[in-house]
């Protein structure tokens, strides 16, 4: 029997209002007021000007894969007994960079591209705890 | 212009063993390693008069490993930037030397990760200790370490058209140097290395995967070890056993997960032209390249953000097969043999710099006649995520 994945832990005001979002499979991305340039992942102030006059958007869930491993060996006791599984960095089409898992493709190996497209993929946790974004093939 | 003589490493301990079995602690590697370097050196205990360490195993950071030693340093320096910590702390070093705020500086690294059989490259988020914005953001994907630096190696690939084949390049030399090294051949064996033996590129290649697109015999080791550097002010080193390896450049720098950034470009193009514009020399001077190992893409990246040849052309650079010890067409790379093949507890960064002074001072196993300058760049953290990058420019007279 496979282990819980490591979820998000709260108390973590930086994290927590997207976490929260995800429950609702919202994918929050924040920008900031002041310089527009956009924040993630989330935190109180912008990583470009220092402001903390910062807004929340929220993403179509739509982007294009920028890079990926397959992972043949775990150790982690959630994850030992998947099977190959992708670790990936998707590019929303807002301009922002997640990591993720690919999902939703039979052979990890073969079955994943660099630059194809993709969607978020909602899987949620547990009983109204949050839901992870996962992509897969658009 | 005039190389640098203000502050000079004059004594290094590489720890033997990689193996350490129970008995043996981290802080003790550091002490016994602290002595040996003075011994190296010709100095003495109560020399010390600057403390520099990660913080890590003794309770309250510089000052707990200080009165662990007994030393009460007027310098203390605790930067913590992972396996490239020594860089930036000899880098400190040098430069606090150079402005006469120490005279006598000591580093040390000490680490027991074989023997408490940490995973360190497949174990994955281990939500331990308090909750971190990047943490939660991370944790929940099964990410290993080497999957990391799989998915910058996997855009590298994509990107510029390097092939398996040529990232193997680097662990076929590497392991031609540990061949000619005892330890790093005790190393090996002691860590039941299957294959003790010069390799093929054919050999990485058939080596299973343990993150694609990353072979096993792309991977460092995971080894105990340790070891101390003692960097001293000119005015100290003159009067010192071994002849000086003179700090000539210095320069530092980091980098995170950008959105929309280059994933394949490494600190290093930054902190890189800094230490060679410090150093006031050029790449092609190089005749020692340490450039931390961790995994083949590690090497990739700094070889090409240090300047030997251009972004994306790494992979034709390492198929020329100019980088072992014998061959004067390139620098020689990790003639030690490397974090694949040599020693690697965690953080390498320290071992860069003794095998740089093993060179200039003309003490390699695998020695490059006249060797003159070194460069040993580090990198810690996650290549692909956040890093630091620390290059040190070393010279013998």
């Amino acid at each position: 029997m496979a282990g819980q994945r490591p979820l998000p832990r709260f108390p973590e005001p930086d994290t927590e209002p997207y976490w929260e979002a995800t429950k609702q499979h919202e994918l929050k991305y924040q920008t900031c007021n002041k310089c527009d340039m956009l924040i993630f992942y989330a935190r109180r102030h912008c990583t470009n000007c220092g402001s903390d006059d910062t807004a929340w958007n929220t993403s179509k869930g739509e982007g294009t894969l920028y890079t990926y491993s397959v992972i043949m060996q775990s150790r982690h006791p959630a994850f030992a007994d998947l099977g190959p599984y992708a670790l990936a960095y998707v590019d929303l089409d807002e301009g922002f960079r997640i990591m993720t898992n690919i999902v939703g493709v039979d052979n990890p190996v073969t079955g994943i591209t660099i630059g194809m497209r993709v969607k978020v993929s909602w899987e949620d946790q547990g009983d109204g705890e949050v839901s992870l974004p996962m992509f897969e093939p658009a | 212009m005039a190389q640098r003589r203000e502050a000079a490493i004059v004594g290094i301990h590489e720890y033997p063993l990689r193996v350490v079995g129970p008995g043996t602690s981290a802080l003790q590697i550091k002490a016994a390693s602290a002595a040996k370097a003075l011994e190296d050196a010709g100095l003495s205990w109560k020399d010390v008069d600057a403390v520099y360490d990660t913080g890590t195993h003794q309770g309250i950071g510089g000052l707990g490993i200080s009165e662990y030693f007994g030393f009460n340093p007027r310098l203390i320096d605790t930067t913590a930037v992972g396996g490239t910590s020594y860089e930036f702390q000899a880098n400190h070093a040098a430069r606090m030397i150079a402005s006469g705020q120490a005279s006598v500086a000591l580093l040390t690294y000490g680490s027991t990760a074989h023997s408490d059989r940490r995973n360190i490259g497949t174990a994955g988020g281990t939500s331990v200790g308090p909750a971190t914005p990047a943490g939660n953001m991370e944790d929940s994907w099964g990410q290993t370490l080497i999957a990391n630096y799989g998915m910058v190696k996997n855009r590298h690939k994509h990107q510029y058209g390097t092939t398996d084949g040529q990232f193997a390049e680097i662990s076929v030399v590497t392991r031609k140097h540990a061949m000619r090294n005892p330890e790093a051949v005790k190393a090996m064996t002691d860590l039941e290395f299957v294959g003790i033996n010069e390799i093929t590129v054919q050999d990485v290649l058939d080596s299973r995967v343990i993150a694609h697109p990353l072979h096993l015999l792309e991977c460092c080791m995971v080894s105990d070890g340790g070891g101390a550097v003692i960097i001293a002010s000119a005015e100290v080193a003159a009067n010192c056993a071994k002849k000086p390896i003179w700090i000539i450049g210095t320069g530092e720098a980091t980098k995170y997960r950008e959105n929309g950034g280059d994933i394949t470009v490494s600190a290093g193009a930054q902190s890189g032209p800094r230490a060679f514009a410090d150093a006031g020399i050029t790449p092609d001077e190089i005749d020692i390249f340490m450039a931390y190992d961790s995994f083949s893409i590690t090497v990739m990246c700094l070889i090409e953000d240090m300047g030997f040849c251009k972004k994306g052309e790494g992979g034709d650079y390492v198929s020329q097969r100019h980088l072992g010890f014998d061959d004067p067409r390139g620098p020689a790379l990790n003639t030690d043999g490397g974090g694949l093949s040599s020693n690697h507890p965690g953080e390498r960064g320290i071992f860069l710099l003794f095998e740089s002074v093993r060179q200039l001072r003309g003490e390699s196993t695998s020695q490059v006649e006249g060797a003159k300058l070194a460069l040993a760049v580090g990198n810690g953290g996650q290549l692909g995520s956040r890093h630091a990058t620390g290059a040190t420019i070393l010279a013998a007279d």
